[in-house]
């Protein structure tokens, strides 16, 4: 049973949960705690964060501190509680709705101050727990409840979102690649900063059924297909990249953590350091 | 008692919430509530507390929420706009039951409306701003002394009901200044925040009420591992759909407030001995008041004044009382009338309840409220 | 009771004046409050400063009717005037910025502008040299007082040259 150490980290007593058959965030649910065992954390001082959405749901079932907070507002709580308690690891689910539209601003504003929190973005391209309106990172065409014309919007990459606006560290991969996706949160987690991945996750429900993807399986072999890895992306000709999008870590950069900044406040204020 | 001191309002607020042991701010900078912003920001990181800026006013409820949760005392500040966008938040607050003190130093409005001009047109929005069903401790200031206090206070009742609080002041005196004399820190009552009894084998709930009706919610980082959530939730603290559960957290949710509004309810009672008229007012309009009061005193008029510190919840005996004692009621508000109809429910048709309202900016003169109080003595039982 | 209003334009200190002076008369036993409004601009528009002075508390938080009003532009000088008593009251104006000189019957005029830039150095003191004449004009506080008050509200870096401005508005009058 070693293979399955990752289920003591689950509140048993909550499960099922109450994503869709075929849904891609328990992969990502299961790489977050598989992270947190890489890193060694101890659960009892790490806080499972979470905005309002499918994705979100994911703090209820994890055997952590947890706090499922307001629409948009994970990032916010999620800053007073690493401030309050620095020892504590915090760690924010989120999904592209709830992230990057509603908490658009307190994402880049995240990214900007540079608070210790390792932030994991669901990406299912459409708000699912609703049935399936179009968010900011629905591509160009593709069909929502609130598009059914072909969303004419154009999306966020969330990853250039974190990296321009200062994250310390931003990385994407997918449901598909498992093992990189648990190595790149757990690089996250490493960082000592506002940490970014993006989770690319299957919704055969909500978005595959409307644009002709309703099989899940066909779902994760599309990932497989167009996941690039970044060395490779960036030589790939940009007449090939057509859906491709690339994975893997694509910014990190050591930035004086936001808390620590603040300690030397603190030392000022106290007639310490001038 | 600490020396006199020349002070302001809204300094007066800063130095009440590190007093009652704030050590976590954030917030948005607004008029005319800034200088609380400006204060914490100067001296919380001296008493090795937390100032943020955030982003927005929505951030600045939720990183205070967030400390809130992590074991702090917490307090944020803001004005008309911003207290408006702080509703979806403290409805949050309220329903994780997260202690929070907000402060609103009241400006007119709708809107932007006049950002540096008094009003107390947020007394309703404080009671009912956000949405659902549920209830709200707001304290009214009338002095820089008394701003200290209630802010004091509005933390310690945040810390122990488990609710937000809001401290709703005005333009006139968060931005007055005048001499005030401290307490000594020692002679400050200060609430600690109950921390669970039983460990999590013995089976604790972190949302089971105790005899008081309030939970005890683990700070996050203890070893609880609870979890927090704006869904309706049992004692266990995770989200319920069942009718019955929910019925009986809405109903918990007053009640807890309920059961302890006397102590809650505060209010003045000035020269009711005898009078046959009672002017009832609160926050800084109630200093004109007084000044009208004493004016028609000297003139002969049998006249009294109930000043309320506590708008919420509302102190229905007090008026009811007055109001099967006196021939009218005047009410003097800085908005087209909010309270006095919450006075005219109270009184209940004992005896008439008169409105007067100001809405352009200008606080009352002594003599715009006595003409009113001479005006009463033609009104009849 | 005593009241007091300074009005001028955003940026010429008159706030800072009306604390300083409310503090002095604080330490001198008094009871007060001072309170001010003022438009959006940091710099220019309107600003006005309120004090009053008491043996008893103060209630009511603004002035009723004024003894003194300082006024150091002419639009300040023009709005304000009218609130003063005829035979009581005491205009204060700065006699450059204030050229047309209401029809008032009591009008001091003191070039604290000028007092300043030309004898303190830097415009910067205007807000503290008209503090000296009020001092002087309203005999409600001493100039001890005053100076000890100055010193507690200014940068300590600028405190020598608020003395004297101090100093000199308060024997221009």
């Amino acid at each position: 049973m070693e293979d399955r150490i990752y289920e003591k980290y689950f509140r048993q007593h909550r499960l099922p949960h109450i994503w869709c058959p075929g849904c891609g965030n328990g992969i990502v649910m299961k790489a977050i705690v598989e992270a947190v065992e890489k890193q060694k954390l101890n659960r009892d001082n790490t806080v499972i964060v979470s905005g309002i959405g499918c994705s979100s749901r994911a703090s209820g079932y994890m055997d952590f501190d947890t706090l499922h907070t307001a629409h948009g507002r994970a990032i916010p709580f999620a800053t007073g509680i690493k401030l309050a308690n620095p020892k504590l690891n915090v760690i924010v689910i989120t999904g592209d709705g709830d992230c990057t539209a509603i908490g658009g601003n307190h994402f880049i504003h995240g990214a900007r101050r540079n608070v210790d929190l390792t932030v994991v973005l669901f990406n299912n391209s459409i708000y699912g727990m609703t049935g399936g309106q179009a968010s900011p990172m629905t591509p160009v065409h593709k069909k929502a409840t609130t598009a059914p014309y072909g969303s004419v919007d154009r999306p966020f990459d969330a990853c250039h979102l974190a990296e321009a606006a200062g994250a310390a560290y931003v990385a994407r991969s997918t449901a598909f690649h498992v093992q990189h996706l648990t190595d790149m949160i757990a690089g996250g987690i490493a960082r000592d900063g506002f940490s970014f991945i993006e989770a690319v996750v299957q919704c055969p429900t909500a978005y595959g059924r409307k644009n002709k993807m309703a099989d899940p399986a066909q779902m994760m072999m599309w990932m497989r297909d167009n996941a690039v890895m970044k060395a490779a992306w960036d030589k790939l000709p940009t007449d090939k990249r057509d859906e491709k999008f690339p994975i893997g870590v694509f910014y990190q950069h050591e930035f004086t953590e936001y808390g620590k900044a603040y300690n030397e406040v603190i030392e000022m204020a106290q007639g310490g350091k001038k | 008692m600490t020396d006199m001191k020349l002070m302001q309002g809204n300094e007066a607020c800063a130095a009440g919430a590190i007093a009652a042991g704030v050590r976590f701010f954030g917030g948005y900078p607004i008029t005319p509530s800034t200088e609380i912003a400006e204060t914490m920001a100067k001296d919380l990181p001296a008493v090795g507390g937390h100032f943020i800026q955030m982003e927005d006013e929505i951030g600045g409820m939720g990183v205070v929420l967030g400390a809130a949760l992590a074991g702090q005392k917490v307090l944020t500040a803001t004005s008309g706009p911003g207290f408006s966008l702080k509703q979806e938040l403290i409805g949050y607050a309220a329903c994780a039951e997260i202690p929070v003190v907000i402060v609103d130093v009241q400006r007119v409005g709708p809107s932007t409306g006049q950002p540096t001009s008094p009003s107390q047109g947020d007394v309703m929005q404080a009671r009912w701003g956000t949405h659902g069903d549920h209830p709200m401790i707001v304290l009214s200031p009338w002095s820089v002394r008394e701003t200290f206090d209630a802010t004091v206070m509005a933390v310690n009742y945040a810390e122990r009901f488990r609710t937000p609080v809001i401290l709703l002041m005005d333009e006139i005196v968060g931005h007055l200044r005048e001499n005030v004399q401290l307490p000594e820190q020692e002679k400050i009552d200060v609430y600690t925040r109950r921390q669970p009894t039983k460990t999590r084998e013995q089976g604790y709930q972190p949302y089971k009420p105790e005899a008081d009706l309030v939970p005890n919610p683990a700070a996050f980082g203890t070893g609880y591992r609870i979890h927090v959530t704006g869904l309706v939730h049992d004692y266990t603290g995770f989200p319920s759909g069942s009718p019955a559960v929910t019925e009986e957290f809405i109903d918990r949710l007053h009640k807890k407030i309920a059961i302890a509004q006397d102590e809650i309810t505060h209010y003045d009672e000035f020269f009711m001995e005898d009078a046959e008229y009672a002017v009832v007012s609160y926050g800084g309009v109630a200093r004109t008041a007084y000044e009208a009061v004493q004016q028609a005193r000297r003139q002969g008029i049998k006249v009294g004044m109930v000043r309320l510190m506590t708008i919420w919840p509302f102190a229905d005996k007090v008026i009811e009382k007055i109001a099967g004692k006196v021939k009218s009621i005047l009410v003097p508000e800085l908005n087209y009338g909010q309270l006095v109809n919450e006075i005219k429910r109270a009184a209940n048709g004992q005896c008439e309840v008169k409105l007067l309202a100001k809405y352009n900016t200008e606080i009352f003169t002594p003599e715009e409220i006595l003409s009113e109080i001479e005006k009463l003595q033609g009104g009849s039982k | 009771m005593k009241q007091l209003r300074l009005s001028g334009s955003g940026g010429q200190g008159v706030i800072t004046a009306a604390i300083i002076f409310a503090e002095a008369a604080m330490n001198e036993g008094k009871q007060v409050v001072q309170s001010q409004s003022y438009g959006p601009e940091a710099r220019g528009g309107a600003s006005k400063a309120e004090i009053v002075i008491s043996d008893e508390k103060i209630y009511h938080p603004k002035i009723v009717s004024p003894d003194i009003v300082l006024s150091l532009t002419q639009k300040a000088a023009d709005k304000y005037y009218k609130g003063l008593d005829q035979n009581n009251g005491l205009l204060v104006v700065d006699e450059d910025l204030v050229p047309n000189i209401p029809d008032f019957p009591n009008v001091v005029k003191v070039p604290v502008t000028r007092i300043a830039a030309e004898k303190v150095g830097k415009m910067l003191f205007t807000n503290i040299v008209a503090l000296g004449v009020l001092v002087k004009l309203s005999q409600l506080i001493s100039l001890e007082s005053a100076k000890k008050a100055v010193e507690k509200r200014v940068p300590p870096h600028t405190i020598e040259q608020n003395m004297k401005a101090l100093q000199l508005g308060y024997d221009a009058v």
